[in-house]
């Protein structure tokens, strides 16, 4: 029961590092109608970021600033140079665009930070696991990350739902042209809205960064999830994109954590642990699959953006 | 009828003279990696000969057509490592398998449309790709060496490399050659009507859905057989073989060569893999260069690498 709630702790925090991606990809989704599949980049280069300039500061919490603000910077360059000119082309086209992005940073990655991968050490008082209930002791560090995703979600909805920017970003979404002749910069709206979401990219990607490794080729992976998480939701829904990501993440913990012991009291030894792992990655693919069936639009359509 | 002579007739009739005459120059002067490449390019052409069915002519956009690759060249794999070698076997089973997941994927993912599609697709070949991860038995992340060519009891050797290359490549003719009849016969008319306009054609009495699912089947088991060919050549397979990022190649391939035509996808395949290949040699980061290449494919060359010989008939 203990180990449950350890991996319900884990599903949870995963499906906020997967929703700060998710938000951004849907927003940029929703809003410029642009499938960005170079938004794993962005994550990969929050990662780097902070890890040269926490070695550099030697603090963690200055290179975390210092990072985010560097890969809102490198969104906003990249929006004007290469994503700009897609606009309005259909979707094979973005996503080839997009991959070439990819190809194009994982190997500029390599060529400045060479192909070895860093790692980015927490401050000590990270490091300490507390006590959350009687008999549970969590890292403090993802019990970190849980809440200041939460608090990063509260403020993007707040901002989207209750500010004049959202009001704009909004409008931009159900209709750009009305926008643009009512005399807002559209352009530097979208071009906004892609910082927005490459700096909470980036800002997954370091928060990542302590756990796993930092390496290229980091964002592929879970960027496949967070588009999972986005069309589960209903693309262009921000509320979506959360309830997803934490469905997403609570299954693919605990699923990793228990099918193949599940699996074991109804198959032999060796064909539950060949089955096991395989299944339990699977599982949210086959969530994903079944939601569509039934609800080709997702859980929550983007009518509630 | 236009004159059989045009510059798009030229580049497809000298590339396939190239492909043809290949052995030849690589026997002449002993150079096996000319033949390793060009085998590889030859097979990759076929699998994207399939995606361009579904993608070019019927508006499919999979995002998860190295699933297939990977589905036919683990069931040669596979069968293999349980001690059935005869290519008799393997290869139909390859095809089987690759279409009936191909009729699973298409059943359930042909009911969404646009991001939808494009990103179910991908779902099913990370499922295929994390079930490959997950087999032990069959090497799991490392992947697995087939030290045995599929055996054809006598009739073909696919150790010899010469017979192995002309075979793929008489594969890859035959490929063009019925994607070519499908997309013209009654049957293609359907597919591709659906692509401009769905709905008048369900209006016409056509289910849509089932033309669909059949010609996406049709191009799962031609990338199955891709697939199989792959295993042979590399006598390897491994998970990374259907990767997304895999499955973005094959796009690429296709696009680059022209959506929609008879010999785009060959043509794509060729540049890009040879230009991947000069470039590794002149450089580390090829990907520095190939990558903002791809976008400008995607903003400026709509047609693709066919397209330039005018007539861009890409929809």
């Amino acid at each position: 029961m203990l180990y449950f709630i350890e991996q319900c702790l884990n599903g949870v925090q995963l499906g906020m590092l997967l929703f700060l991606l998710a938000a951004g990809l849907t927003l940029i989704f929703g809003i410029m109608d642009l499938v960005n599949l170079a938004h794993g980049s962005l994550y990969m280069l929050g990662a780097y970021f902070a890890a040269t300039f926490a070695e550099a500061t030697d603090s963690f919490v200055i290179g975390a600033i210092l990072a985010l603000a560097a890969t809102f910077v490198s969104g906003v360059v990249l929006e004007i140079i290469a994503i700009r000119p897609l606009y309005g082309r259909n979707h094979l086209d973005h996503v080839l665009g997009t991959f070439g992005i990819l190809i194009f940073f994982n190997d500029l990655v390599r060529l400045i930070w060479g192909p070895a991968g860093m790692t980015l050490s927490l401050p000590s008082e990270m490091l300490n696991a507390v006590q959350v209930i009687p008999g549970i002791y969590y890292p403090v560090y993802r019990l970190v990350i849980i809440a200041v995703s939460l608090a990063v979600g509260a403020l993007l909805y707040f901002t989207v739902m209750r500010t004049r920017l959202g009001m704009l970003i909004r409008a931009g979404a159900s209709n750009r042209e009305m926008v643009g002749a009512l005399g807002i910069n559209i352009k530097l709206l979208y071009t906004l809205v892609f910082g927005l979401g490459a700096a909470l990219a980036g800002f997954a990607g370091l928060m990542q960064a302590p756990i796993l490794m930092v390496q290229i080729g980091m964002g592929e992976n879970i960027l496949i999830l967070a588009f999972v998480v986005i069309i589960i939701g209903g693309v262009g829904s921000i509320r979506g994109a959360f309830v997803a990501s934490i469905l997403v993440g609570l299954i693919d913990t605990i699923g990793r954590a228990f099918v193949p012991d599940m699996l074991r009291s109804v198959l032999n030894a060796s064909g539950a642990s060949t089955l096991g792992p395989a299944l339990a990655s699977m599982l949210i693919y086959v969530l994903m699959a079944g939601i569509l069936v039934f609800r080709p639009e997702g859980l929550f359509p983007a009518a509630t953006r | 009828m236009k004159s059989a002579i045009t510059p798009r007739n030229a580049v497809a009739g000298g590339l396939l003279i190239v492909l043809a005459l290949l052995p030849v120059y690589a026997s002449w002067t002993g150079n096996v990696f000319a033949m390793t490449l060009f085998t590889r390019i030859i097979i990759m052409a076929i699998a994207a000969v399939s995606l361009d069915l579904i993608m070019g002519y019927g508006g499919m956009v999979s995002f998860g057509h190295a699933a297939y690759l990977g589905i036919g060249a683990y069931a040669v794999g596979i069968l293999w490592k349980e001690g059935i070698a005869s290519g008799f076997l393997q290869w139909p089973v390859a095809i089987g398998a690759s279409a009936l997941f191909a009729l699973i994927v298409g059943a359930l993912s042909l009911r969404t449309r646009g991001i939808y599609f494009i990103m179910i697709t991908l779902a099913f070949a990370q499922m295929a790709y994390y079930a490959a991860l997950g087999m032990d038995r069959y090497g799991g992340d490392d992947g697995m060496t087939i030290r045995q060519r599929s055996q054809f009891a006598g009739l073909l050797d696919l150790n010899n490399r010469t017979l192995f290359y002309y075979l793929c490549f008489a594969i890859l003719i035959g490929s063009i050659f019925l994607v070519s009849r499908i997309v013209n016969s009654r049957f293609g008319l359907v597919i591709r009507g659906a692509r401009s306009n769905e709905r008048r054609m369900r209006a016409i009495g056509f289910p849509v859905f089932r033309y669909r699912l059949v010609c996406f089947v049709i191009a799962g088991a031609l990338c199955g057989l891709a697939g199989a060919l792959l295993a042979n050549h590399t006598n390897f397979v491994s998970p990374a073989m259907m990767f997304w990022t895999r499955s973005g190649d094959l796009m690429v391939y296709v696009v680059l060569g022209g959506l929609g035509t008879p010999f785009g996808p060959l043509i794509g395949t060729a540049t890009f893999l040879l230009l991947e290949e000069g470039l590794s040699r002149v450089t580390e980061y090829s990907g520095l260069f190939l990558g903002p290449g791809l976008l400008l494919v995607a903003l400026y060359l709509r047609g693709g690498i066919e397209g330039l010989f005018g007539g861009a008939r890409r929809g």
